[in-house]
């Protein structure tokens, strides 16, 4: 019996203790017409070795192509160390950690996560993880209407250059608690969210929130200290979405503009954690101090215990749904504890010089793969605003076509934009972390040219 | 100690970062972070050391029994995790084209059909995060289910007084106003309550069956019939599926939407609070409502269904179609399980809980819910010990933290005062249940000849009890550097 470690003799000394005759008789009270035989419609069970034959064969189906994609997901080097690490049993499989006494491994390791999430925004608090970088700007917008006291506006500011993904997963978090969520279109010429564009969206409205994301969907960089300023001057929270690599370069929302952004989140994704088909990744979410009471999800305070020793527990509990059920400031109830681990692990081991030589190292490579493919004909960057590490590129032939022939030969050639974006139509968007060499670069680029040509 | 306490100005794991350290001048400087964040700079060793020993100041289940209620914490088998990390699975770009994903599809594809059968529900999907997020999106399409039938007037969900916090939370996340329905005194809803409730405002209702304080609800056909009646939907909370996994299923139950716990029932890695997972079956009515993503088969291939395949979704709830990694390991425990052992992980929860409950009752302490049969889980209530000895449930879950197990669930549900509610799963033996019978008789004990040691429990743990109230009082979340350490300036 796979994991049940009853014997013989274990089942009849205890059905004798309880005093009934069979284990059936535990279910009497279940009404019996509600009982089911066996689920033959299940399949039969396997050993490990056989689950093992048919994971290693579908696992290997999918093959190990070359990818250029990054699209809210990016391929960097993990350290061996860090999930050698995060899959200790005593990390793996503990539970949250309400009894703090026996948990100090799990709340310590998130205090530091929050401490370096807090560093790496510029903001004074984080919380201890969300779902992913698109629910948690879902719970970011939801915070921030419930935290802005100087307007009653239950309007959003949402940029036409965010994540696709992103702007469908917060509609479907948002909309039924009636918030309104306004698109901003960006500029075709630089791909920047321009505040002109800003101005004509908004004339003298005000807003609960406008969220800025650095660098956007199309690895462009916003001018964040303007955006940031227009959203104060509305009476808006400014709401930033930015990537933690990104940040190790760029100014942190917590110092944009006059006041600086008042809430921060994203996708930890790029902080250790492998690819893994989208999940499980992390989201983050930070904020300025006095706005901490309003932030969802788990919260680890330090402390002392009754020796004065110092020690780490959830705090602000009174926020959340275990307490405060249908007044919580969200019905989260898990954060991703164990992608948490191998983020703050992975954030130990790069420390701010290593996070700034991946992050340079990227631009550098996705700069490099633009110049190579552009010397395909037809090939063009498209839009002219400086980019982080990723790239939009105009085709000279519809991008599905394209990228079908490039899978064929195993390359990933990068995301099609004309999906979400049909006016950008034939267009790509491509990624170079770290993790590629110029070798690889030259095979996407042989085999676009080739595909080009045969058109 | 802190990583950050151990960090000297110039350190770092150098073999961890490229080697090349390329200009970036085509950056804007406006845009350009002034000094580097305050992160840790140190060695590899001083990281793998430092993680390891913080892993030691953890319970576990691979390291203790953790009898805790509600939340199921069977084993983790080692399988599930190294068969989700294979290399292929692990380095999969979630936007690869369906060309390069065949195998991973077909993974997700089986489970939704196991799910299916093993729930009874007419269509599966497999998008929400985690439980909460499962909650959502049932009562999200409970929600558009009334919408799409232009019946606007259903504006309330009722949710038992026994419920997890998160059902009302959902329920409010949705726009509904949550209305709290009694339990009777034998633990079941109370249905002449129910009755007086339910009507045409009524959207549905969230059930948790067997529930919270550890009983069947015998009377679940007849509250089905009441609030179908009224037009409402039943919504089913998968926090307790161990229970019943194999014996009961909850589309014959007459629910319409259900989510399940794959952290609880199968078996998925709690991870110190998460990642969990939390699929979403639904009835027929309620299919064409399903999140997004959801794979498809035609013949030999696997196809993804989004938003452009079904309009009539509530849409996506995370950005790439959820943890990915979690189905997988869930996959793996389930094909392990195979039919027969299904049934078994309900029988064996359930001959462990009720062994459980026996041994303590004869052992003097008082269950909740004494006529009743244990489901695989049950509540002990301390009012006895706390009113003669000064011993609350707090005391008794500390005090067995000093004897290696971790606690069970305290002070919830809340409808019993100083209550337990214990939970062992089939995966521990019956060894192991006798220990802790023996640890909780100890600790009475303990608490009538030398209460106070009870009360200023845990003796043994890196910690003793931890100063709450200064913690929330006095807000510590991050380590700030001083200002001599902020002087990161870039060289």
């Amino acid at each position: 019996m796979p994991f049940v470690p009853h014997t013989e003799d274990d089942i009849s000394a205890m059905l004798e203790t309880i005093g009934v005759t069979s284990i059936d008789t535990l279910f009497d009270e279940i009404p019996a017409e509600l009982r089911i035989g066996e689920l033959q419609a299940v399949p039969a069970a396997m050993a490990e070795m056989d689950i093992a034959r048919l994971m290693q064969a579908r696992a290997r189906a999918d093959g190990q192509p070359l990818c250029f994609i990054g699209a809210g997901a990016y391929d960097h080097h993990v350290p061996a160390a860090v999930w050698q690490i995060a899959t200790r049993g005593e990390f793996y499989s503990a539970y949250t950690p309400y009894q703090a006494e026996a948990s100090q491994g799990t709340l310590q390791v998130l205090y530091e996560f929050q401490s370096m999430m807090s560093a790496l925004t510029g903001l004074d608090a984080s919380n201890a993880s969300l779902y992913d970088g698109a629910s948690a700007l879902a719970e970011a917008i939801l915070m921030a209407a419930r935290a802005n006291r100087q307007t009653k506006s239950t309007r959003v500011l949402v940029p036409a250059a965010l994540h696709p993904a992103y702007r469908r997963t917060v509609r479907s978090i948002v909309e039924p608690q009636g918030i309104e969520l306004i698109e901003v279109p960006f500029d075709a010429k630089s791909g920047q969210t321009a505040i002109e564009q800003l101005d004509a969206a908004a004339s003298e409205a005000e807003f609960a929130a406008v969220v800025i994301n650095q660098p956007n969907f199309f690895g462009v960089l916003e001018a964040v200290d303007a955006l940031t300023d227009w959203a104060h001057a509305r009476k808006a929270l400014a709401v930033a979405v930015v990537n933690p690599i990104a940040l190790a370069l760029l100014s942190p929302p917590g110092e944009w503009g006059a006041r600086g952004a008042d809430i921060a989140c994203g996708e930890a994704q790029p902080l250790g954690m492998p690819l893994a088909s989208g999940g499980p990744y992390a989201g983050f979410l930070c904020c300025r101090q006095d706005l901490v009471r309003q932030l969802p999800g788990r919260i680890v305070g330090r402390t002392v215990d009754l020796d004065g020793k110092p020690g780490f527990t959830l705090t602000l509990q009174a926020r959340e749904q275990h307490i405060r059920r249908g007044k919580a400031t969200s019905n989260i109830c898990t954060n991703q504890g164990l992608l948490v681990t191998a983020a703050t692990i992975h954030m130990a081991l790069l420390g701010p010089e290593g996070l700034e030589r991946v992050a340079a190292a990227c631009h550098a490579n996705t700069a490099t793969l633009g110049r190579m493919l552009c010397e395909i004909p037809g090939i063009e960057p498209l839009f002219d605003g400086a980019v982080f590490h990723e790239l939009a590129l105009r085709l000279p032939a519809p991008a599905n076509d394209l990228l079908c022939s490039l899978a064929t030969h195993n390359v990933l050639g990068g995301f099609d934009l004309s999906r979400d974006y049909p006016e950008l139509d034939p267009a790509i968007l491509v990624c170079a972390t770290e993790l590629r060499t110029e070798e690889e670069m030259g095979v996407f680029r042989d085999t676009l040219a080739q595909s080009v040509e045969r058109g | 100690m802190l990583i950050h306490d151990q960090s000297r100005t110039g350190r770092r794991a150098t073999a961890q970062a490229p080697l090349d350290f390329p200009e970036t001048t085509n950056i804007p400087e406006e845009l350009r972070r002034r000094a580097r964040a305050a992160l840790p700079e140190v060695s590899e060793l001083q990281v793998v050391r430092h993680y390891t020993r913080l892993s030691q100041k953890n319970f576990s289940i691979d390291t203790h029994f953790y009898p805790l209620g509600s939340c199921t914490m069977k084993y983790n088998p080692r399988a599930c995790n190294s068969l989700a990390m294979l290399p292929g699975f692990l380095a999969r770009h979630p936007l690869a084209p369906q060309s390069h994903s065949q195998g991973f599809m077909a993974c997700l594809h089986d489970l939704q059909e196991i799910l299916k059968q093993v729930t009874g529900m007419h269509a599966v999907s497999l998008a929400p995060s985690a439980g909460a997020q499962g909650e959502f999106a049932g009562v999200a399409m409970i929600r558009a289910y009334h919408q799409a039938r232009g019946d606007h007037a259903r504006t309330e969900i009722l949710v038992p007084d026994a419920a997890h916090g998160t059902n009302p939370a959902s329920a409010v996340m949705c726009g509904f106003k949550a209305r709290e329905i009694p339990t009777g005194a034998n633990g079941d809803v109370d249905l002449d309550a129910l009755h007086a409730a339910v009507g045409p405002q009524t959207a549905g209702i969230m059930l948790t069956n067997p529930s919270t304080v550890g009983v069947f609800d015998r009377n679940i056909q007849a509250i089905a019939r009441a609030v179908h009646a009224a037009g409402g939907l039943l919504y089913y909370d998968g926090a307790n599926l161990n229970a019943i996994l194999g014996k009961v299923r909850p589309g014959d139950m007459g629910f319409d939407v259900i989510h399940m716990n794959l952290h609880k029932t199968f078996s998925t890695p709690h991870g110190g609070g998460g990642p969990g997972a939390g699929p979403v079956g639904v009835s027929k009515r309620l299919e064409p409502f399903l999140p997004v993503p959801m794979v498809a088969r035609d013949g030999d291939t696997y196809h993804w269904l989004t938003e452009q395949e079904r309009p009539d979704s509530i849409g996506r709830l995370n950005a790439f179609g959820g943890n990915m990694g979690i189905l997988l390991r869930a996959y793996v425990y389930a094909r392990m399980l195979g039919r027969e052992g299904m049934g078994r992980v309900a029988e064996f929860a359930t001959l462990n809980a009720n062994y459980l409950i026996v041994r303590l009752r004869a052992g003097g302490f008082e269950a909740a819910y004494p006529e009743r049969r244990a489901s695989h889980e049950f509540i002990i209530t301390l009012k006895r010990e706390n009113r003669e000895f000064g011993v609350n449930a707090m005391d008794f879950a500390k005090r067995l933290l000093d004897y290696g197990y971790h606690a069970p669930t305290t002070y919830f549900p809340l409808l019993v005062p100083e209550c337990l509610l214990i939970e062992p799963t089939e995966s521990e033996t019956k060894e192991e249940l006798d220990g802790f019978v023996e640890a909780m008789m100890a600790i009475r004990r303990e608490a009538q000849e030398n209460p106070e040691k009870v009360r200023s429990a845990p003796h043994s743990l890196p910690v003793r009890r931890l100063d709450d109230v200064r913690a929330a009082r006095h807000l510590d979340l991050a380590w700030k550097p001083t200002p001599r350490e902020d002087a990161h300036e870039r060289s």
